[in-house]
This record gives structure tokens, sequence and C-alpha cells, in this order.
């Protein structure tokens, strides 16, 4: 069994939709018939897959971690997203929206970042299709985040600060939308999380369930008995990472676990709400004004969560913990000391919340998708550590 | 409700109005911004607009370009809330309806009929929420329509032409066409797809028909009125206000708009 797909209005139970300016809503509904036709076509599949394969590097690993295992005292995978081209799992979205923006006749890309995984994987597939692409990232961002914004530039991305509200991530959204509304005409808005309006949440997703598809394989090699993990569990800002491995173990005993920073956890401490065109958990004021996250990772600095990780909450499919920054910067260097892998400060949070529980997780297989790298933020984490 | 209010008292106004042979002229002002924004919408009232929409400052305004987004930021900075802008206006009579424009977390937050009912007590009889399209739209419809508050709906120039007529029906109070592919701003120019919006609507439905969105100076407002009903003025008036022109600014550009569509 697999993650149901959304209703004909784009919703996850009582979440999602498809709150968008008017302008938006022919080119929404252009680009739901368009994945929709293209998701069914067994060229298309195949083209992404080989592109995931040949460019990507596609399929990633599960490495068991031994030591780290050892000292927690369970049985701990990684999934390793972190060795994709360009260091997230970012690619298999940004892939798959680029070769429909191809199909719909579009030239040009804007996407949102925060940490900045998403910028350079959507300057990537624009530089591999031959597109110009927009990135906008906060103001905020842009400087704990430099060597991202150089990248992006490098492979011929303009890089536009968002200067308003608290100029991270949320700020970033508003801005890439506000540049759609005036260049749809040409333009796909390549949208970087499980969020957005409808069909976004769902395309997202269909396209990173290859993450759960291929770890379901590969843990079924591993791990003895029906070869399932006993706990599956990803970071989660707006969510993709985690709505991509938890594609391939939804229904079955796995239980699956979200992680958030403290100071962004929608599903931990928000109310529902709409903003960015979906309704969602969202941390807002008593006025209904989105209230600013505040988190180490610029790329779980976000006051939402995508809208089915609202109804997997909400439906108790899934549950949600919350990791404060000083045991995300602990579990940072843990992985590093004893694996030798730098993760990035994201999926550090899904291993803080490992740490933290490991009494609760003692004996247990745990399936943790590595989503990306830490390469970009090893300067941040040099003036931090010291 | 009663067959009264559902008739609806923004509507009947435009209506009037349209048939006496004047166009229609609707500024914009962001509630809460500065301590006198109350004058600064009376002075409009007086210089000439037929209605005024009070913007309800939004954290997240992802329809507005600097200006308005700048207004927002300056308002809820000062401590601006739903409530205290809806508070101030219950006491206020400029003499010329008044229809809200907010995002539908606002609404939303607050519950949808406890909104409706908030906006009607504040002697509000219209709202624009531009980020809930059509088919999102319903369930605030429901609760604004028993409250006897008008919805007012945009119709962009994107819309294929099956949906602009579904649109029109569903609006009320007037059909706010978006003048051009983009945020609220000025420009330098009306765009060319302002008028052509503005007929397209004017073919399915005989409701008032405004153009916003990039009508930035009273000789675009008398080009978008050669196929509109009348325009919405929102960023021009609000930079005038932002940089400190207060009451006197406002009345003096509005009425300039005023005279120009009157002698057009």
């Amino acid at each position: 069994m697999s993650l149901a797909p959304p209703t004909t209005d784009g919703r996850f139970g009582e979440f999602g939709g498809r709150f968008v300016p008017e302008t938006l809503v022919p080119a929404c509904a252009e680009l739901e018939a368009a994945f929709t036709v293209a998701w069914a076509d067994t060229t298309f599949r195949a083209e992404l897959d080989r592109l995931l394969a040949d460019y990507a590097g596609r399929p990633s690993p599960v490495t068991p971690c031994h030591r780290l295992s050892d000292e927690l005292g369970l049985q701990l995978l990684l999934k390793r997203e972190d060795l994709n081209h360009t260091g997230s799992h970012k690619i298999n979205n940004v892939l798959g929206q680029a070769l429909l923006a191809r199909q719909m006749g579009k030239q040009r890309l804007v996407a949102e970042t925060g940490a900045g995984q998403h910028g350079v994987a959507t300057a990537t597939a624009a530089a591999l299709f031959g597109m110009s692409c927009v990135v906008y990232m906060g103001e905020v961002d842009m400087a704990r985040q430099e060597l991202n914004v150089f990248r992006m530039r490098l492979l011929g991305a303009e890089v536009r600060p968002a200067m308003s509200g608290s100029r991270t991530l949320k700020d970033a959204i508003n801005e890439a939308m506000r540049d759609w509304v005036a260049t749809v005409d040409d333009t796909h808005y390549c949208l970087g999380s499980v969020m957005g309006p409808h069909p976004y949440p769902w395309m997202v997703r269909e396209f990173h369930t290859v993450i759960g598809t291929e770890a379901r394989t590969q843990c079924a090699n591993i791990l003895p008995g029906d070869g399932l993990p006993d706990v599956v569990t990803a970071c989660v800002g707006g969510g993709s990472n985690a709505i991509g491995i938890f594609s391939g173990f939804a229904g079955t005993r796995s239980e699956l676990v979200g992680v958030e920073p403290a100071g962004g956890a929608a599903a931990g401490r928000g109310v529902p709400g709409v903003v960015h065109g979906s309704k969602s958990y969202l941390l807002q004021d008593e006025w209904g004004q989105v209230q600013e996250a505040s988190s180490i990772s610029a790329g779980l600095d976000y006051p939402g969560i995508g809208p089915e990780h609202a109804h997997l909450a909400a439906t108790g499919a899934a549950r949600y913990e919350q990791v404060t920054d000083a045991e995300v910067i602990e579990a940072f260097g843990l992985l590093a000391r004893t694996e030798g892998i730098i993760p990035a400060l994201e999926p550090a949070h899904a291993l803080a919340w490992v740490s933290r529980a490991r009494h609760e997780l003692a004996g247990r297989s745990v399936l943790l998708n590595l989503s990306g790298r830490g390469d970009k933020d090893v300067a941040q984490m040099m003036e931090i550590m010291g | 409700m009663t067959d009264t209010l559902s008739v609806g008292v923004l509507e009947t106004h435009l209506r009037a109005t349209r048939a006496s042979g004047r166009k229609l002229l609707v500024p914009y002002v962001t509630g809460g911004l500065g301590t006198d924004w109350l004058d600064i919408v009376r002075a409009v009232a007086d210089a000439g607009a037929d209605a005024i929409e009070i913007g309800i400052p939004f954290s997240d305004p992802v329809m507005d370009g600097p200006v308005i987004q700048a207004a927002s930021e300056r308002a809820l900075r000062a401590g601006a809330t739903p409530q205290s802008v809806l508070d101030s206006l219950r006491d206020h009579d400029s003499g010329v309806p008044l229809a809200v424009m907010t995002y539908y977390n606002i609404a939303f937050h607050m519950g949808l009929e406890r909104f409706a009912h908030q906006l009607a007590g504040a002697g509000v009889v219209g709202a624009i929420l531009p980020d809930a399209p059509l088919e999102e739209i319903g369930p605030w419809c429901a609760a604004a329509d028993d409250a006897g508050v008008e919805t007012i709906l945009l119709a962009a120039p994107t819309a294929p032409d099956e949906r602009l007529p579904r649109i029109c029906d569903r609006s009320r109070g007037f059909v706010y066409a978006v003048g051009l592919l983009g945020v609220t701003g000025e420009r330098s120019e009306l765009a060319a797809t302002a008028t052509v919006i503005a007929a397209r609507c004017r073919a399915v439905t005989d409701k008032p028909v405004l153009v916003g969105v990039g009508v930035s100076d009273a000789s675009q407002a008398v080009e978008a009125c050669t196929e509109a009903d009348g325009v919405v003025v929102g960023s021009a008036l609000m930079r005038i206000v932002l940089e400190g022109g207060g009451p006197e600014g406002a009345a003096s550009f509005i009425g300039g708009i005023r005279a120009a569509l009157d002698r057009a």
C-alpha cells in the first residue's frame, strides 16, 4: 500500500487545496493535467528514470551504520540521498519538473530556496535543459549559505534576494509566487517541497517516491524477517524528503516519524491555516498573521508543513517530533565522528531525535533518510562549533 | 438575511452611479497605516471616490507588490489587527460604501462566519480575498452572503472564456478585472491587457466592471475606462501616503483622477 492520491480538489483529508490568485488558477490546472498525463506515460517515466540513473546517480545506497548503531544501542540504516548529484534529494523533483516544463513549452524556471539545495538543484536542471532560471532566496539565508549562492550563479542562475518579512524561506516563496503571477505565460514555478497549491504537494511527492521505493527493496535485502525497518524517520520542513521515504512504507508496520525543528514545529505547535496555496498546520499569531520560524537550518526554517503531513499527523498515520538546535549540533558531529559522514543540518534533525529517543528505540531497526550532505553547512558550523 | 441585503448595497450603489453617467473610482487605503488613516479614507471619499477598499494587512500578501507590502508591514508593526481596523471603521462614516481587501487566512483564522459578521457589524459591505479563487471561495461566499457582505471576485487576463462567466456570475458588488499579469503596483503605462479583460468581462456580465492592478494615474484611469465602468487605484495612492502626503496629498491625487474621469 502506498500513500493515497489527493481528491480532485487537491485535498488530503481537510488539508491542501488551491489557494492562489485567480491569475494562477489556469496554470495550476494546466500543470495538473500535464503531470497526470506524463505520470501515466511510459515514455516520460523512462526518460525521467534514465536521467535519475545516468545524471543524478540513482539508486542511492542504504548504508548500515555499525559504529553509531553500537553507540546508540539500535540498528541504524541511512538512505543516502546525500550521495545524489547536487548533494541532496532535491534533484529527484527538479528533474521531473524540468521535464514537465519542457513538455509544456516553458523555457524559464523560477524557484524558492531556503538552504540553497533546491535552488542549486533547480539551477542544475535549468543548465541541463538549457532553460533560464531565477531563484529567490531570503536575504538572511543568502548570508548563511553563501556557498550555495555562488553555486547557483556558477550554474547560470540569477539569485534574487527576498527582502521582505523575515527574509527567509517563507518570504522567498512569496517572491517566487509574485514572479510567477507576472510571468506565468512562459515560466514554470519549480516549487521545491510537498507544499503550495494543488497539484504541487501530490506531484512533488510522486517525484520523490523513488526514495521510498528503492529503500523498501534495499531494506528487504538487509533486514531479517519481513524486511521492514521498525521505524522510518526523516526531517520535515515542508516535508518532501520525508514524504518520499514514507511513501515506501505507508500502510506497513513501520512507524513513520517526522522530525521538525523546535523553532518551526508546524505539526507540533501549529493550527490549521492557509498560506502559500494550501491549507495546513501553520505557526500564526492570534489574528492569523503567519509567524516567523526560527531554526539553525535554513532548509527547515519554515512556519508551515506540507498538507499531506498535516493529514498524516491529524490521522495518526505518522507522528512528528521536535528537536532543538543544540541537539542538532550534537547529532551533526556525532555522525561525522562515528561514521565518517557529514550530514546536512536538515537530516541531522532526524538523527538528533534518534539519538534522544535511543532508549525507546533500543534494539529496533531505524531507517533514516539522510536527505543531504553537510558541505554547505561546514562554514556555518565552523563558526558555531569553533 | 433579508431581501434588501441580498440585493447588495455596494452593487446597487455602483449600478446607480454608473447609470448616472459617471465612471466609478475606488481608491484603496491600508487600514491601520499611521494615525491618520481614517482621515485619508474621509479625504478620498470627499475627493470623489464612489466606494473605498480598506486593506486589512496580512503578513504574506502574495498578490501585492512592494508599495502595498511596505504599507502592510508598517501597519502591522504599528500594531494593526483585523479587530482594530474594523473597530475603527465601526465609528466611521465617510458617506461611501466600504469593502475590505485581505487574505483568506485572516478570515479563516477568525472563523468565516464570525469574520463576515464582524465586517457587517463594522458597516463594511464588500470583501475581496485575492488568494481564494472560484474553486475555494464557496464556504466564504456562503458566510458572506448570510451576513449581507458582497464578495468581489477577481477576473484575470489568464481566465479562459469558459471560466469568465462563472467568475462574473459569482461576483457581487462589482467584478474586479485584473489589469495585467502581475501583482499590485504602479506601471509607467496601462497594460494592453487592461482594456481587453474589461471588455471580455462586460461581454458576459452587466455588473459593474472595474479595472485594478497597474492603474497608476489619471490618464491610465481614463484609458482603462474606455472599456471599464471604473478603476481601483491602490499602490499609487499608498505611495503618496507612505511618502508622507497625508490626507491632503491623497485628496489631491484622487481628486485629479476624479476630474479626469469626469472630463473624459
